[in-house]
């Protein structure tokens, strides 16, 4: 059989083709011309032409971690390359699956200084799971197979694929077609728990009297919350999740602790102190979790699941570690456990229940501050969570910038489905929450999206808001507005004595009603406590349309509880006079 | 403690970066660095010296191991190992000279009317003897290529 001479280019918009992609992130440049002619050519992929290269990435990313897909970018080289930057190591950061595409200048003009030359890959090398640079355009098929594989599969991450100009060329052509099977004999990530260490973990869940259940990003990741969900059916453990890992157990389920760590529930931060078992799934055990690692749950047995090795006793030593997806792991988990169903004592831990009510009761979060009226007659930010909460009925898929918003965002709105949060977790990259909230929606074009954000975030990708009027994307964009970067000023307000150096900005602030509207979208403002439920719901009953929902916020409020640096996970503060240590 | 760690990579354009790249973003310190292709010229062979206590050369190992270029990762030092490297230095004529690098078990490799070249092979250990011992005769250049190693138990590092 004859096979098809194609150019670089269109082989490598082929070759995605095969890969199931049917959306690219991207901004076109020199180096990358040749690549957007074949783009043009084409029908099967669709390109969606954000501002700033930043976004692209964002938005592949929040398409990736909304629909489990990878997300696909296309940039330039140079400039175009490193303002992609920052959204690679978001990616990498919280383990999504993206694969960029960068444009690199002609062979021979590497390493000789030339216009719009950057070495991508010595770049990106510390925060990407693997890069390739295409030396041929023979190469360009098993190239992309690889990277594809390679990003979605064991610990998922970005992979960079650096194209250089030539390669593309179309009048270069060659016989092209695509690679079946794929071996690598380096990388061959293990999806099984060895069963000697999953009946290990099986004794000590039998034994336990006060096990907790922690999970995190890998759980959403892998698809495993009908197996989570399932085990803590069978168990009766409470659950808790980190940041990344929120909706893998229901937010309004019965054994649900709410959040844990930094901005963690008291209830959550206290079972995980005091508990003897912590069953601890696609999680890491991150400094923001575990406080002093010294001090972290020192009478608990530890049984840690995770898909990358590196991950396992890395900050706290555990007693069972076990190699190995979420999904597949707690799969043999639960087998494991039904072959003893005999043995599970679920009165045996009521009184482990009772003390969390009891920590609830006490401290916990209050869901009902909408009843309330605050002193300073301001609309609080956590009043803002409770009323898109109320208006999206718990449905809509959230993305979240970076700040207080993001905490009160985590700790009010119950996510009940995986994949339905999506924020920067890992990097804490301000800028996040609009360009993936675009992803989200293409991903979902018929879905609820809002971006929960503050007037700080909002304004490091604001220029997506052009994107989102070129593609109809009607994403509701909440403005947690306290006029200062919040969480900068709630740190200098607890350790600097309110010197609030840098993170107010005077009178600079712009009209945000104004700006949405000379994007051509709709702009709303909100002051008062009273007028906030009409605002959010006319805010949603615009269905087609963007709506940025300005909302004037208390700006003196700070996110509790909140760890004590340095301590265990049962020092918190309450509020700004309450303390849980001596 | 000082460790010996040996791996095999591809041998390919970038492999050696990530490696060595993944010790300087880590905060782990290279003492020793040898690399060269195997018999098998798809993969190059690596060997380290680094120092740390258990968990740090476990994490080290994992992170190695995490590299998608690297094939697989021992740590020599677990069990029984030769480890040996070579010396090579220039020195003015002397017969001093050349007596003194016989009797510390040293070659002469090149000798002009000036000048000798010669080499000293040996662990880590006795290379530092050798080279404090040559001191007195005030080499011109002296250069050390680092440990290099292999398993003396049945443990193999191929594929």
């Amino acid at each position: 059989m004859n096979k098809e001479k194609i150019s670089g280019a269109d082989a490598l918009m082929r070759s995605l083709k095969e890969e199931g992609v049917d959306l690219i992130f991207g901004y076109p440049g020199g180096a990358s011309l040749h690549i957007y002619d074949a783009l043009f050519n084409q029908q099967a992929v669709q390109h969606i032409l954000v501002r700033h290269e930043q976004g692209a990435v964002h938005a592949a990313d929040g398409y990736a971690r909304s629909s489990g897909k990878p997300g696909v970018v296309f940039v330039t080289s140079g400039p175009g390359a490193t303002n992609a930057i920052t959204g690679i190591a978001t990616a990498h950061m919280d383990s999504t699956p993206i694969v960029v595409i960068s444009g690199q200048v002609k062979r021979h003009l590497i390493g000789t200084d030339s216009f719009q030359e950057t070495d991508m890959i010595g770049i990106s090398r510390p925060i990407v799971k693997y890069s390739f640079l295409v030396q041929k355009a023979e190469d360009i098929p098993i190239t992309i197979k690889k990277a594809f594989h390679i990003a979605t599969t064991g610990r998922p991450g970005p992979v960079v694929i650096d194209i250089p100009k030539d390669v593309t060329d179309p009048d270069y052509k060659f016989e092209y077609s695509y690679p079946q099977e794929l071996d690598i004999r380096s990388y061959k990530p293990v999806k099984e728990g060895h069963l000697g260490q999953i009946r290990k973990a099986v004794k000590l869940i039998l034994k336990a009297e006060k096990p907790v259940i922690y999970t995190g990003g890998g759980v959403i990741q892998n698809n495993a919350s009908e197996e989570l969900v399932e085990l803590v059916n069978l168990l009766n453990f409470p659950v808790t999740n980190t940041l990344m890992g929120l909706g893998a157990y229901p937010g309004t389920g019965s054994k649900f602790l709410g959040m844990l760590g930094m901005h963690g529930t008291y209830e959550a931060n206290m079972a995980m102190h005091n508990c003897d078992l912590i069953l601890a799934v696609g999680a890491r055990f991150d400094d923001r979790i575990t406080n002093d690692p010294a001090k972290f749950a020192l009478n608990a047995k530890k049984i840690h699941i995770d898909i990358d090795p590196a991950s396992l006793s890395k900050i706290i030593k555990v007693d069972v570690p076990i190699v190995g997806s979420a999904k597949i792991c707690l799969y043999q988990l639960i087998k494991e456990l039904k072959r003893k169903i005999s043995k599970i004592d679920k009165e045996k831990i009521n009184p482990w229940l009772q003390q969390i009510a009891s920590w609830r009761k006490l401290h916990g979060l209050n869901h009902n501050l909408l009843e309330t009226v605050s002193s300073t007659k301001k609309i609080l930010p956590q009043q803002v969570i409770q009323s898109l909460y109320k208006e999206t009925n718990g449905n809509a898929y959230i993305t979240s910038d970076v700040g207080q918003h993001q905490m009160f965002a985590a700790q009010y709105y119950f996510f009940d489905k995986p994949r339905q949060w999506i924020n920067s977790g890992g990097l804490g990259t301000m800028g996040f929450g609009l360009p993936a909230a675009m992803g989200v929606q293409l991903a979902f074009p018929k879905a609820t999206v809002a971006c929960i954000t503050g007037e700080g975030s909002i304004q490091m990708c604001i220029q997506e808001l052009s994107t989102c009027l070129q593609y109809d994307l009607p994403i509701k964009i909440i403005n947690v507005n306290n006029s200062s970067l919040g969480m900068v000023k709630q740190w200098q307000d607890m350790q600097y004595e309110g010197r609030l150096s840098q993170s107010t900005y005077e009178d600079s602030l712009p009209d945000f009603v104004k700006l949405a509207e000379s994007y051509g979208h709709i702009g709303i403002k909100v002051e008062k406590p009273e007028e906030l439920k009409n605002a959010m719901n006319e805010c949603f009953n615009l269905k087609n349309k963007l709506v940025f929902l300005d909302v004037i916020v208390d700006r003196e409020e700070h996110v509790y509880p909140m760890l004590e640096a340095g301590m265990s996970m049962q020092d918190m503060w309450l509020d700004k006079k309450t303390k849980t240590w001596e | 403690m000082r460790r010996v760690v040996a791996l095999l990579m591809e041998n390919q354009p970038g492999a050696l970066s990530r490696v060595v790249g993944l010790f300087s973003q880590r905060g782990y310190n290279i003492e020793s660095l040898i690399v060269a292709p195997t018999e098998d010229s798809s993969l190059s062979r690596l060997t380290m010296t680094t120092n740390g206590d258990a968990n740090e050369i476990e994490q080290i190992t994992k992170q190695l191991n995490k590299l998608i270029d690297v094939v697989k990762v021992i740590d020599l030092s677990e069990e029984d190992y030769v480890g040996r490297e070579l010396l090579l230095l220039k020195l003015e004529l002397s017969e001093e000279a050349e007596k003194q690098i016989k009797e510390l078990g040293g070659f002469i490799v090149f000798k002009s009317e000036s000048l000798i070249n010669a080499e000293f092979v040996g662990s880590s250990e006795k290379i530092d003897e050798i080279q404090s011992s040559l001191d007195k005769l005030k080499p011109l250049e002296i250069v050390r290529t680092g440990l290099s190693g292999i398993s003396s138990t049945s443990r193999t590092l191929t594929i």
